[in-house]
């Protein structure tokens, strides 16, 4: 059965309330209709549901989520995926700053652009690698203080004077791993990263989840894949070993 | 009221503009703001609304707070040597005021939060008689005369003080100001609004956000950790820093570095959130010497610390953030309208199908002004 539930003025407590107490009474797919606003939209789920929202959800959509799949028809704002140890999510539109802030697990899949500090804090540990994709362009601080998980920022139809990705890329990074398609100036790294070639591993991981990527949102995976690809790596595993330390 | 106060330990901007002069009531920006209800903390809320006094419009319209009476008249002592009166009356209000709606979250155990103990609320419309104006401009000598009555009259506060304008501000939840001010019932072709989360300044009803000075009128979610600096760099000329808030040097910058430097608005954003060295290093000439220039001459304007700010004035409004975004804003526009918010979502409540929507990029102004048209 399919639960769909009218948000429209609907204040975000009831929200997920409502969806909580359905999914222990067993629901398993939630269709949220004029959502606008409203916050923490799949907030601490444990179970394996599915969630369609179509319009603006709020601030930290996701957060703490573990093994669902949302899908978003409209812009996102800030703090998706904060901290989401596992499950899906994807966004047909923008997301806003501190994307996938601290995210352990799960995959995020984003058409458009991103804002400021994307994947800032992210981790991983030994199967727990998440992900986030990106389909637009990216703000400052791309990747700061990235301590595992994967990026992948492909700048597809952007102006050509718009930077695919902002300043300060990977500042304090010292894990994981982010893939670029394009170039991106000398000057916008941190003092944290370099640039790498790929190899064969690279090319089977972005094999793999860009396949994934261009059948949600229907972009062409070969011509996608036509520009090449930079890779960034941490230089130091603790850049800040010896910060307070004299 | 300065004495009531609480230091308990976020903040919500929103702001609309039609430039074209369209004049809306303000039942928008209430709905606007009260979405963002759970960004504030009912310690302040407030508005300011331009094109609201067409009647008055030639008259400084000043918006007061005072304690009680006696406040009251001994300002009116004060005030009627240095202005003429055209007209004083009550602002209108209705007192123990609440927002109906169900998105601001009154409904689920939040309980109502009406707005209660007041200041006396009162406005005079005034002009600037012609004997006071041998040596100084007009506008200087309001601003003199509005620092004056705030370091000096105990229990008084200049809420605003420009031109067919208005700042509507005090303790509480910012949608149930908007109804205690009976906003509904006033049109405007500028709205700001802020909702106020107090972090390290006290929240009383001068102190509630948007700080105005003439036509300026700044809401700010963030800190200026450059306060100090600042403060300093604005007390030798004139402005007195008395509202014990960090936001008020932001209006009293652009009032020094657009009314009185006479700098464009765009350029004043520059000196407040000025380009990184290593970034002006980069740029070509001249704009390379024109950031210097201004670094090295507005160094005490720069403002440091998180902040999304929307200025307010007579001819338009402008969204800028710090220069690391660490607070967050878009923007939006629809036909002639150009709107700004600390969330998308507080925009498309009142406007659901944009034209454009976007995140300014930090640092950079986006401006709305009138069309050239509009007198």
């Amino acid at each position: 059965m399919v639960m769909r539930i009218d948000c429209k003025g609907m204040y975000y407590r009831i929200l997920n309330k409502i969806i909580r107490d359905a999914i222990n009474e067993g629901e398993t797919e939630f269709i949220l209709d004029n959502v606008n606003g409203q916050r923490y939209i799949g907030n601490g789920i444990n179970n394996d549901v599915k969630i369609t929202i179509n319009g603006v959800p709020g601030n930290d959509l996701a957060m703490f989520m573990n093994g669902s799949y949302i899908t978003v028809n409209a812009n996102a704002q800030d703090g998706v995926s904060n901290t989401m140890n596992a499950g899906e999510i994807i966004i047909h539109g923008n997301a806003g700053d501190v994307v996938g802030y601290g995210m352990r697990g799960g995959k995020l899949y984003i058409k458009g652009d991103v804002g400021y500090r994307t994947g800032i804090h992210m981790k991983e540990y030994k199967k727990k690698v998440p992900l986030i994709i990106v389909g637009g362009t990216a703000g400052d601080f791309f990747g700061e203080y990235m301590a595992g998980g994967i990026m992948i920022l492909l700048g597809l139809d952007k102006n050509e004077d718009t930077p695919i990705v902002g300043d300060c890329i990977g500042t304090g990074m010292h894990g994981g791993v982010i893939y670029v398609r394009g170039e991106i100036e000398e000057h916008t790294l941190g003092k944290e990263v370099s640039v790498f070639n790929l190899d064969k591993k690279d090319e089977k991981i972005l094999n793999k989840y860009l396949k994934e990527y261009c059948d949600y949102f229907g972009f062409d995976f070969d011509e996608l894949m036509s520009k090449p690809f930079i890779k960034l790596l941490p230089i130091s595993s603790r850049p800040y070993g010896n910060l307070y330390a004299y | 009221m300065r004495s009531n106060c609480y230091i308990p330990s976020g903040c919500a901007v929103s702001g609309m503009m039609s430039e074209s002069g369209k004049r809306v009531d303000g039942s928008d920006i209430i709905k606007s703001i009260a979405l963002m209800h759970d960004r504030s903390n009912g310690l302040g809320g407030g508005f300011a609304a331009y094109g609201i006094y067409p009647r008055h419009s030639d008259e400084y319209a000043f918006h007061m707070m005072f304690d009680n009476i006696s406040v009251k008249e001994s300002f009116e002592d004060h005030f009627k040597d240095r202005f003429d009166i055209v007209l004083d009356e009550k602002i209108p209000i209705r007192p123990g005021a609440v927002f109906e709606d169900k998105t601001s979250g009154r409904y689920n155990g939040y309980g109502t939060h009406p707005i209660i103990n007041p200041p006396l609320l009162w406005r005079y419309f005034v002009d600037v008689p012609e004997s006071k104006m041998k040596f100084v401009s007009e506008s200087e000598y309001v601003v003199e005369e509005v620092m004056e009555i705030n370091s000096t009259i105990d229990g008084a506060f200049v809420a605003s003080s420009g031109k067919n304008m208005g700042v509507f501000k005090g303790v509480g939840y910012p949608e149930d100001i908007g109804v205690f001010y009976k906003l509904d019932e006033y049109k405007a072709y500028i709205w700001t609004s802020h909702g106020r989360f107090p972090t390290n300044t006290p929240g009383w009803w001068g102190g509630a956000h948007p700080f105005s000075l003439l036509d300026w009128s700044i809401v700010h979610n963030g800190e200026i950790s450059s306060y100090g600096i600042n403060k300093r760099y604005l007390e030798p000329f004139g402005y007195k820093l008395e509202l014990r808030t960090d936001t008020e040097v932001v209006a009293y910058l652009f009032d020094l570095l657009v009314r009185r430097h006479k700098m464009p608005i765009e350029l004043a954003v520059k000196a407040l959130a000025a380009p990184f060295w290593k970034d002006i290093d980069r740029m070509p000439e001249p704009e390379k010497k024109i950031a210097t220039c201004i670094r090295q001459v507005y160094g005490g304007a720069l403002l440091n610390g998180p902040f999304s700010i929307i200025l307010g004035h007579n001819r338009g409004m402008v969204g800028f953030n710090d220069r690391i975004k660490l607070r967050p804003m878009t923007c939006a526009r629809k036909d002639d309208t150009l709107y700004m918010a600390s969330e998308e979502s507080a925009i498309r409540e009142i406007a659901p199908d944009l034209d454009v929507v976007w995140s300014p990029r930090a640092g950079t102004a986006v401006i709305g002004e009138l069309n050239e048209e509009v007198v």
